[in-house]
């Protein structure tokens, strides 16, 4: 089975010895619709994920790209402003809710999670497909709204705004209720998943660094989410029934909404963030050919972030009402953040020093992670002390930083993992010329939007604002210039990799020359996994791998115990 | 009924004098926390002696009931750690709301306005 | 999560059919369902986490509200509620007892006494909660006491003259706005904004003692929108006045009724003003008890459901993990009503 240096055939089956062989790969066994709509395999429920946030992720950009094109002049320009407002609360609740928050764990983790680990699947294969239900049911429900009069609150839904407008407040809430559900139980199954279905040999710390970070994130998922489920179900009684508690015409605290919103939410940008950041290290390593640096610091720091991402909500309150004792524990505690993000920051830089960098399109990718979430993490320490943000809140410089964070972080990483690992999904190799001008254009067009928002947003250009002074006309024009330069990468990206799946090269089955467990089978790999336990080694270990023309991937060098 | 294929135990089997010993201290339990709580006038402290008792009750039915004596130390630590968390999210938001000053600014809070 | 274990490794002939295929052994499947589950009662914990934070944050600061309010609660009731579930639990652990050692006949009368228990446990719910509903002892907006609340609250030589705020005519007897602090009852999410000057002018005149003042009529009038019937007219301007005085000592004492006087011992008679926004400890109380109560629910859906399995002799003593898992979940409702107990009934 496995690719071994005296077995080696040029061959087109990416890893698999026969066609016979091939046609057990995930893909093509069982056949038909329905087995893929009841299928419990990961790596099939990982694919149905993707396309679906994939396609979220379209919505969500489409409607960014009408929100930069109302904003290219003062005043209107495309939309009415209550439109305007539905837009801007769709964008975000669709990115954030669809997107951004399954997007890595549950499209790319689903598929990625267990083969790295060596397990057959995930914990519970039927609770992974329901998972994925309720990600529809609470889409339908989010993008009902939509035609159920829209909702306009932004995505934060803050009381007593949210329970006094008009429009989809229910529908939309229910689905992010729904959406939680559905975040709760990927996160759940992962962390059964690593604890208990290790094979042999698969210690704690021969676990690659991807699931470090999924497993900080599934801590997360597991235990802020419920809280986000309370709120809105609260928010619901609050509209349906008057309940009162967060109204403040009936002695309700809305600041306690916001309590409550942000002890969720703030975990969820690090249930954002944590995976993009697991992925870098695997890319950093295997694209430096070299092993990770500082394996257990990379590791630990994943877990650290998990836990002090509940101790930091507060700082999106500082203007809020919120007590100056709150905020400035709040203030402090934000800090303390940046020392696991660092950390990892600088052991990626270690790993590449003096490594053999190959700037294929992931580390092209993980490149300008670096570069713009180096700038996202930065500008979050601005808005973190507490004086610097009362000049800062709801400008602009935050929707650019979190841009910076959420896109320039989570949605670049996601890029890469999806270059990463698309050989090994489909089997196909994409454009790699191709690759690298998409990855150029997403990086240039992404700064000019948002470099020129951080600008404006100092001067005072407040966030969620329809219209605008002209002072600001520039810095919109080169921002709504540059959400389009984004818009054409983006199409480029979906061409070529559509393309790829009809017309692209077969892929070898380690095109990268990874040494994680889902590099040592076929690609695509087939339903089963792995025939036998897997022989686990060092994951960041290299020196057995070498490039082989023949067939335009790695091989290990010596056979090795059939994987 | 049997199917022999395995003939390694699953969980624990909880004797019967143990079930109906914790039923009977929870039990009691309750009528203790009754009692302390209309019967005896601790001001302030009533709340942390009823928690104290609600703390107590929900140890033994985490421990006996629901096996985690037995059970694997993972398990304990997962309910373990959803109260400290539960502990936090009170606590920090206790610390934010305990330092409003509602009575900062004379009479009521406004009406909000509704278009 | 409890999952039906069908057709999964099937046609692995030394499998036993609720082996499911990815795991190698029996106890390590064990073993993840019951690590999954306790994750997913750690959600459930989280869950209620909400509505407990808001209990904390507005009892401590607004502790007057909780020990005005509590005393509408009843001691024995809760009390029983707490023992009837306390003895669910023991029947649910012994249930799985029973299905470790194979004795299934006990396991299904067992799971059977416990859903019956779930049952008690509603009904008694559904008394108290149809007592508060009566009583107009209800959350935010909806809060209006009526009957023996009313008089409780708004003291008993009410009058039948302030009568105020049904926009449908409900009266609320007794409601002599000289007899209470103002804006008691300020509870109104759309009247603040629709009746606004209608009401406060009304008020202000009640609060001024003009006893026989008919308030409602202009509130209910003053627009032509269809208000709900619990939309009282707002009283911006006297909301945090107080009017102590006027109250009198008596006049908020928990009259003690026949077989409503259990539990409230000494030191439970409330003295001086109504607090402000009673009703928010009222929408704690149903949020809490409400959210536990679908929680009962779906613990004897799921009870039932392990009974239908066992009757199918689904269950072993090599397999009886939906029932560890089911019992589970049942003793975890019993753990939180553990808390919900004391922090609702028992404030002294």
């Amino acid at each position: 089975m496995n690719v071994t240096d005296t077995s080696i055939t040029p061959t087109d089956l990416g890893g698999y010895a026969s066609e016979e062989a091939e046609s057990e790969n995930f893909l093509s066994y069982p056949k038909g619709i329905m087995s893929w709509l009841v299928t419990l395999d990961h790596k099939r429920i990982g694919i149905l994920y993707l396309i679906c946030i994939l396609t979220a992720f379209f919505i969500g950009g489409m409607f960014a790209l009408l929100i930069r094109t109302e904003l290219l002049t003062p005043g209107a320009t495309i939309v009415d402003a209550d439109t305007y407002n539905q837009l801007f609360t769709l964008h975000g609740a669709i990115m954030i809710f669809l997107f951004i928050i399954p997007g890595i764990p549950a499209a790319l983790g689903n598929f990625a999670l267990p083969l790295m680990l060596g397990a057959k699947d995930v914990a519970f294969p039927r609770l992974n497909l329901m998972s994925w239900y309720l990600w529809l049911i609470g889409a339908a429900f989010t993008v009902f709204s939509l035609v159920n009069g829209g909702a306009d609150t932004g995505w934060t839904f803050y009381t007593p705004y949210s329970t006094q407008t008009d429009g989809a407040i229910i529908s939309i809430t229910m689905g992010v209720f729904i959406l939680g559900f559905s975040s709760i139980f990927t996160g759940l199954n992962f962390l059964v998943t690593i604890h208990r279905l290790r094979p042999p040999g698969m210690t704690w710390f021969k676990m690659p660094l991807f699931l470090w970070g999924i497993y900080g994130t599934a801590i997360m998922q597991v235990l802020a989410t419920p809280v986000i489920g309370i709120t809105m179900l609260l928010l619901i009684v609050e509209r349906t029934l008057g309940f009162g508690i967060f109204d403040p015409a009936l002695g309700g605290d809305p600041v306690l909404f916001q309590h409550f919103f942000w002890f969720y939410s703030h975990p969820a940008v690090y249930i954002m963030i944590l995976p993009a950041l697991a992925i870098m290290s695997e890319i950093f390593s295997v694209f430096s050919r070299k092993h990770i640096f500082g394996y257990k610091f990379i590791a630990f720091s994943s877990i650290v972030l998990a836990i002090l991402s509940f101790l930091v909500w507060g700082h999106h309150m500082f203007p809020s009402g919120q007590s100056e004792l709150a905020n400035f524990v709040f203030s402090a505690l934000t800090f303390s953040v940046s020392i696991p993000t660092a950390i990892k920051m600088f052991n990626w830089l270690a790993t590449m020093y003096k490594g053999e960098i190959v700037l294929k399109t992931p580390m092209l990718y993980a490149l300008s992670f670096m570069f713009l979430f180096g700038i996202g993490g930065l500008t979050g320490l601005f808005l973190g002390s507490l004086a610097v943000d009362i000049h800062l809140h709801d400008t602009y410089f935050v929707v650019a930083h979190f841009h910076y964070v959420m896109f320039g972080g989570t949605v670049i990483a996601f890029l890469a993992g999806l270059h990463y690992w698309w050989p090994k999904v489909f089997g196909r190799m994409y454009n790699e010329k191709l690759g690298a001008i998409g990855a150029a254009i997403i990086f240039v067009g992404f700064n000019m939007t948002f470099l020129a928002q951080f600008v404006m947003g100092s001067q005072g250009m407040p966030r969620r604002y329809y219209n605008y002074i002209d002072e600001y006309t520039i810095y919109h024009h080169i921002s709504t210039g540059g959400s389009f330069i984004m818009a054409i990468g983006f199409f480029l990206i979906a061409g070529y990799l559509l393309h790829s799946l009809l017309k692209g090269k077969r892929a070898p089955a380690n095109p990268w020359g990874g040494n994680t467990l889902e590099w040592h089978i076929p690609s695509p790999p087939p339903y089963y996994n792995f025939k036998e336990a897997p022989t686990v080694g060092d994951p960041y270990d290299f020196s057995e791998l070498e490039w082989d023309d023949r067939i335009e991937g790695y091989v290990f060098r010596k056979a090795e115990g059939s994987a | 009924m049997s199917h022999g294929h395995d003939s390694e135990q699953v969980g624990h089997i909880v004797p019967l004098w143990l079930l109906f010993g914790v039923f009977f201290a929870l039990i009691i339990l309750t009528a203790l926390t009754v009692w302390t709580a209309t019967q005896i006038d601790l001001g302030a402290f009533n709340i942390w002696l009823a928690l104290v008792i609600a703390g107590v009750k929900a140890t033994l039915v985490a421990l006996f009931f629901m096996h985690l004596i037995w059970d694997k130390p993972y398990n304990g630590l997962v309910l373990a750690f959803s109260f400290m968390f539960v502990i936090l999210f009170l606590g920090i938001s206790l610390m934010d709301t305990a330092e409003n000053m509602p009575d900062m600014y004379e009479g009521p809070a406004p009406a909000v306005a509704t278009e | 999560m409890s999952k039906k274990h069908s057709s999964d490794g099937a046609g692995h002939a030394e499998h036993p059919k609720w082996m499911q295929h990815h795991f190698d052994t029996p106890s390590q499947q064990f073993a993840s369902s019951k690590m999954g589950m306790w994750l997913f009662l750690a959600t459930e914990v989280l869950l209620f986490a909400g509505l407990f934070c808001a209990y904390t944050v507005y009892r401590a600061n607004h502790m007057d509200m909780f020990v005005f309010g509590h005393q509408f609660l009843d001691v024995k009731w809760g009390a029983i509620n707490t023992c009837v579930l306390l003895f669910s639990s023991l029947t649910a652990a012994w249930s799985v007892r029973a299905a470790q050692l194979g004795q299934k006949g006990l396991m299904i009368a067992l799971l059977f006494i416990t859903l019956l228990c779930g049952g008690a446990f509603m009904a008694i719910k559904y008394v108290e909660y149809s007592h508060k509903i009566h009583d107009g002892l209800l959350w935010g907006t909806k809060y209006k006491p009526a009957g023996h609340a009313a008089e409780v609250i708004h003291g008993e030589e009410a009058h039948a003259a302030g009568e105020l705020g049904g926009a449908h005519g409900r009266v609320d007897e007794g409601h002599t706005e000289a007899e209470q602090v103002a804006g008691i009852e300020a509870a109104h999410g759309e009247g603040a904004a629709e009746a606004p000057a209608a009401g406060g002018d009304a008020l202000a005149t009640d609060g001024a003692q003009a006893a026989g003042a008919q308030a409602a009529a202009p509130a209910a009038q003053g627009e032509g929108v269809e208000l709900p019937a619990d939309v009282l007219a707002i009283d911006v301007a006297e909301r945090s006045t107080t009017l102590p005085a006027a109250i009198g000592p008596r006049g908020l004492v928990p009259v003690a009724e026949e077989g409503h006087d259990d539990g409230h011992g000494a030191g439970h008679h409330w003295e001086g003003p109504i607090p402000d926004n009673v009703h928010i400890f009222f929408g704690i109380y149903f949020g809490m008890t409400g959210l536990h109560g679908i929680h009962v629910l779906i613990g004897m859906i799921i009870l039932g459901w392990l009974i239908y399995r066992a009757l199918k002799n689904d269950f072993s003593p090599e397999y009886f993990t939906p029932v560890d898992l089911g019992v589970l979940y049942w003793h975890l409702v019993d753990l939180i009503w553990i808390f919900l107990f004391p922090l609702l009934y028992l404030i002294g």
